[in-house]
């Protein structure tokens, strides 16, 4: 593991040796708010130090252009929670060699989607011995040392990092451009010639400029976790990994019928267990979060795995879910918007991607901003670059293949029925009859379906379907 | 730290207990406010078993009784929440509320 400092994450963010140009303004500890010790003139605010913000300051700072970034939490990462995964590629072009110093705790090799009824399982399971060595696909890490190693990688860039700050609001001329933000320091109104907005999911000061629409709950869902503490041999020894392997598990059909999924990885010394729901139906269904998650730990496929934990860490977090349909424009005068705060999470049932979203867009910001700085034109026009170059690249690109996919993963058959088919289906194909002879496949796929409620012709009409949306 | 049970059922564990496994830096201002007087006429009480802090708490008389320090600013109960004013949230003050180490 590249990585075992110790669990202080404000340490990371302290300026060391040699930096110029860098800096981190005095922090929480300071009893009352210091004034913000930066440049008046600064050329942008970057909103939220999580991987979109901390991407864009870095692209910025490296462009040679002053940024401030300002974090509400006590340091990066405190205020973030996410299942998870991180796949770093996308830091490839930006910081060579990110796999030899990020904060990993396993490198993901086993990845399993499993769908379930009460007593039953299905899995799908694949392993690849590629993905345990360089350049890796995806890994584990916790927030709290991710997010705040990137940030730290935008403050040896020249970025300057000022945390235990909220933004409270826009700052704009009586054209109604956008030129800075108010905080919640004395005195603490940010100038600046452009603001960069990766304020994550509630994003505030998107739906402030119109570039996100008022909350909607049906695009969004509500993530809710447990990171339970096991001996790394334990692990090792129960999911079959080395090391410094990791496992990665997702559950379809494990949240009582309400549209969602749960998810299981492994860390060094720890598995993160959770689910995710739609916010609309939590509600309704009058189930409380937690009891969802205790229903995946005891589900007889997970809970071998969970036997002697003892939880470590409780938490939750909002998941923008709506896609590409549901992203408002991008860039307003003296403003763009980035990661969670855009909507830019690929959340397609298959796929749960957001870091690699974030940093994507906020590398992308971070390249838009420079330029329109440049040509000396920050109107949403001299920023239209941005949202071109986010079609060009995974960003768009993916969002927009797959836009339909949220609706047919979260809809009534794949959430309800489908699992229990399939569990059903595999029933019916091993369970041994002697000495009543094995049925026909024909025959137990129509008494599978019609045990669930589904007829034929739904199930080519959803399949057509599918091979429509994942194309 | 909490101890979860050695076996395949999992008895509960308070809430209390594990709400105590989180980092709260409890500020002074309460960030979010809630207008009991509205919470009467509502019908669906979303927040009260989707907020996953468990914060809001019926009373006797038909309100809702809420506290702030324990909260993960997950924004679930302004979006759940149908009647307009309700619930006025806000972030905490810089560096104050949760602190998550493991999110
Ligand atoms: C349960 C769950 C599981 C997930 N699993 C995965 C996964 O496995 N893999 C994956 O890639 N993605 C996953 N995601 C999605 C991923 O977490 C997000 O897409 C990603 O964090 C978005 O990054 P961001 O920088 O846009 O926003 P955030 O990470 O939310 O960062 C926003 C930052 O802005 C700060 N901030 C907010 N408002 C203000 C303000 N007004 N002033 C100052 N600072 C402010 C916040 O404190 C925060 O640090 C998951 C999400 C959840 C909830
Ligand atoms: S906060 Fe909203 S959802 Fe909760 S009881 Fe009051 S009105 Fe109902
Ligand atoms: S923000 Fe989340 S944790 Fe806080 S009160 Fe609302 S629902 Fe509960």
């Amino acid at each position: 593991m590249a990585d075992r400092r110790p669990d202080r994450p404000d340490r990371t963010l302290r300026p060391h040796g040699a930096r110029t140009r860098g800096s981190v303004a005095p922090a929480a500890a300071t009893p009352a708010y210091a004034p913000v010790d930066v440049d008046v003139d600064v050329d942008v605010v970057v909103v939220g130090a999580g991987p979109a913000g901390s991407a864009a300051a870095l692209a910025l700072a490296r462009a040679g252009r002053s940024v401030v970034l300002v974090e509400r939490g006590p340091f990066p990462g405190a205020k973030n929670v996410y299942g998870g995964v991180v796949y770093g590629r996308v830091l490839d072009s930006v910081i060579p060699g990110w796999q030899d110093e990020v904060p990993v705790e396993r490198w993901v090799v086993r990845r399993s989607t499993m769908v379930m009824t009460p007593s039953q399982s299905v899995s799908i399971d694949y392993r690849s011995e590629a993905w345990g060595a360089p350049p890796y696909n995806g890994m584990t890490t916790y927030r709290s040392r991710f997010d705040a190693w990137l940030a730290a990688r935008a403050i040896d860039a020249g970025a300057t990092l000022v945390p235990s700050t909220v933004a409270t609001g826009l700052l704009r001329d009586t054209a109604g451009r956008v030129t800075g933000i108010r905080t919640d320091r004395p005195d603490g109104d940010l100038t600046a010639r452009m603001v960069v907005a990766c304020d994550g999911v509630n994003s505030f000061l998107a739906k402030e400029a119109g570039l996100l629409p008022p909350a909607d709950a049906r695009h969004h869902t509500l993530g809710v976790k447990e990171v339970l503490a096991l001996p790394p041999e334990v692990i090792n020894e129960r999911f079959g990994v080395l090391s410094d392997q990791g496992v990665d598990i997702e559950m379809l059909g494990c949240t009582r019928g309400i549209p969602g999924g749960g998810f299981l990885y492994t860390n060094a010394e720890t598995v993160s267990v959770g689910v995710v729901v739609s916010l609309p139906e939590l509600a309704a269904s009058k189930v409380r979060p937690e009891e969802l998650v205790a229903d995946v730990k005891r589900h007889p496929s997970i809970a071998p795995y969970l036997r002697g934990a003892s939880l470590q860490e409780y938490s939750a977090h909002l998941i923008p879910e709506g896609g590409f349909d549901a992203m408002g424009p991008l860039a307003t005068d003296g403003m763009l918007v980035a990661g969670d705060a855009a909507s830019m999470t690929l959340a397609a049932g298959l796929w749960l991607e957001g870091v690699n979203f974030a940093i994507g867009s906020g590398l992308a910001a971070g390249r838009a901003a420079h330029q329109a700085l440049a040509a000396g034109d920050t109107s949403a026009r001299g920023l239209a670059s941005y949202r071109t170059d986010l079609e060009s690249q995974f960003v768009l690109a993916d969002h927009q293949r797959l836009r339909r996919a949220p609706g047919l993963v979260l809809s009534e058959r794949v959430q309800q029925r489908y699992p229990g088919l399939i569990c059903d289906l595999a029933d019916g194909l091993f369970t041994v009859t002697n000495p009543v002879p094995k049925p026909g496949l024909v025959r137990i796929a129509r008494r599978s379906a019609r045990r669930h409620g589904v007829s034929l012709a739904d199930l080519a009409r959803d399949t057509l379907r599918a091979a429509r949306v994942f194309r | 730290m909490t101890v979860v049970p050695d076996s395949g059922s999992w008895p509960k564990i308070s809430f209390e207990a594990r709400m105590a496994t989180v980092e709260f830096r409890v500020g002074a201002r309460p960030h979010i406010t809630v207008d009991g007087e509205i919470c009467r006429s509502c019908t669906t009480r979303a927040c009260v078993t989707a907020c996953p802090a468990n914060l809001f708490a019926p009373t006797a008389s038909g309100g809702i009784l809420f506290n702030y320090e324990e909260c993960f600013e997950c924004g679930t109960c302004y979006m759940v929440c149908n009647h307009e004013g309700a619930i006025r949230w806000t972030y905490p003050d810089g560096g104050t509320g949760v602190v998550f180490r493991r999110g």
